[in-house]
């Protein structure tokens, strides 16, 4: 194929977008709606999974060091731990610390054990994979000097098959959108299509190939699904602005936290257009097909 | 330029439209086929550009055998081909020079070239003036005359006609007619199915009538032969 062909097609298919009218019309608003549906759901779910993210990445293993334990057990404990596998990372906190956090948290009336102080050492342990925990956890409780350790056992397991659940629930839910997104675009360009095959049928009549017909018609599906991806994207980035504008103030300091609007936002309005591109280029193609055999 | 031998079509539903029919039409001549409805002079119309294909036979057009002819060849056999018919078969959404234009398009030629050949046949079937309107705009004269202008913008050898006329009034169906015979004065080959009976013993030409899937009767200058 010559590039001015080429040239000839993309001239033909704008053409027929002006001319087709309110076809065009009705397949862009058909576009438009899916995809609208399809970025405000992929908004919401990839935020909850979020929010099971953080949720996982906050617990921790608090590993209370025995009063025996000298500066120098301290120490080789903290390596000890460090060199498991599965560890994260280590956080040493003093009993004085222990106490001015409870007191932070709690009120004042806590001062009162300064002068005899109760509490012990701690280690703050995060495993690398939240589901590590229970093991990380056993291993310390082994260690020497090691008085007690605690992870909200039983309580974790079940948040975590909870989340994993959500996250299921939440992939087959975005699948199935996807899937009703593609038929149903696809099915709108086929309606445009069928409308026309008489002009496919002249068209191989007069000479053309196969790929002359199809080439414009392609490029077609291409603007309806580029066109009925604008308004989707530009709802979906005024929409997250103003959600992480007003949210993200109130969650500063928070365990969760709300996906950044950048580059999130951004990957998912590419997300929009390369499904509305994709959708209208397969629904053309594929919907020609059977009228190409003249 | 076309040759048919033993050619034979048996439709899926059983219909035999043709039955081993042997013909031979040369380089600018002009042949009326004609014959009741049902005959297979459908049939033959569309087989010369591959519409319908032989079910055995062979079938030569400008030297290729449209039986054994690729699928994929078939659009340059096509092009070698004008095409009229009786519905006109424009394009609805394109306007009368990118009507004609399209089968130029087709072939790839040069956008300068493009205009220049579609302004002279738009000319030549005296329609240069509405150029810009589309077919729902004109009369059915006018764009049965579009139609011819699209069947030789690329100089064939050979136009089809399938019932040119056929949709027409009287009046118009002789201007178009003209339009046929001075085509064929330039030396391109006419096959024209006609039920057309003033015509065919008007402007005398040779004629082939189709019966029952044969040749009944081929001769030249011969008259319509039915009664209306």
């Amino acid at each position: 194929m010559k590039a001015r062909t080429l040239t000839r097609h993309f001239r033909e298919s704008i053409k027929s977008l002006g001319r087709n009218g309110w076809m065009t019309f009705a397949s862009v608003s058909a576009v438009t709606v899916t995809l609208l549906l399809v970025g405000v759901f992929v908004l919401i779910m990839m935020n909850l999974n979020k929010v099971a993210d953080d949720l996982e990445n906050d617990v921790e293993i608090k590993s209370f060091v025995s009063l025996e334990a000298d500066e120098a057990r301290v120490t080789e404990m903290e390596n000890a731990i460090l060199s498991m596998s599965g560890v994260e990372s280590v956080n040493y906190s003093t009993k004085e610390e222990e106490l001015s956090d409870l007191v932070l948290d709690f009120g004042d009336e806590f001062s009162l054990f300064e002068q005899n102080n109760p509490l012990l050492d701690v280690f703050y342990v995060k495993a690398t994979e939240p589901q590590q925990t229970e093991n990380v956890a056993k291993e310390i409780s082994q260690l020497e000097g090691i008085e007690e350790v605690k992870y909200g056992e039983g309580k974790i397991e079940k948040l975590f098959t909870f989340l994993n659940t959500g996250r299921n629930v939440g992939l087959v839910l975005i699948l199935a959108l996807l899937f009703t997104a593609m038929f149903l675009i696809s099915n709108t360009i086929r309606i445009t299509i069928v409308a026309r095959r008489h002009e496919i049928e002249i068209m191989k009549l007069v000479g053309a190939t196969n790929w002359f017909v199809r080439i414009p018609f392609i490029l077609e599906g291409m603007w309806l699904g580029l066109l009925g991806s604008i308004l989707p994207i530009a709802l979906i980035v005024t929409l997250y602005y103003n959600v992480t504008e007003f949210a993200q103030p109130k969650l500063s300091g928070e365990m969760i936290q709300l996906l950044d609007f950048a580059p999130f936002i951004y990957q998912v309005s590419a997300l929009i257009l390369l499904m509305g591109v994709f959708i209208g280029i397969w629904g053309s193609f594929m919907s020609i097909r059977k009228f190409l055999r003249v | 330029m076309i040759q048919m031998k033993n050619v034979y079509k048996k439709y899926p539903n059983g219909i035999v439209a043709l039955n081993g029919m042997n013909v031979e039409i040369k380089q600018g001549e002009f042949v009326y086929i004609v014959g009741p409805s049902g005959a297979g002079k459908s049939t033959f119309i569309k087989m010369m550009y591959r519409e319908e294909s032989p079910t055995s036979g062979q079938m030569l057009v400008n030297g290729v055998d449209l039986a054994k002819i690729k699928r994929k060849n078939v659009p340059l056999l096509r092009r070698q081909i004008g095409v009229v018919f009786q519905d006109f078969k424009l394009l609805p959404r394109l306007n009368v020079y990118e009507n004609v234009a399209f089968a130029l398009e087709v072939i790839e030629e040069k956008p300068e070239a493009i205009r220049k050949r579609v302004l002279e046949v738009l000319d030549l079937v005296g329609l240069k003036h509405k150029a810009r309107m589309f077919p729902r705009e004109l009369s059915g004269g006018e764009q049965q005359r579009i139609s011819v202008a699209r069947s030789i913008v690329n100089t064939p050898k050979v136009v089809i006609a399938d019932e040119p006329t056929g949709n027409l009034d009287p009046e118009t169906s002789w201007d178009i007619m003209n339009l046929f015979e001075r085509i064929n004065a330039s030396g391109t080959t006419i096959l024209m199915a006609t039920h057309n009976r003033e015509i065919v013993n008007t402007m005398r030409h040779r004629v082939i009538a189709i019966e029952g899937g044969l040749i009944a009767r081929d001769e030249v200058g011969g008259d319509y032969g039915y009664e209306g």
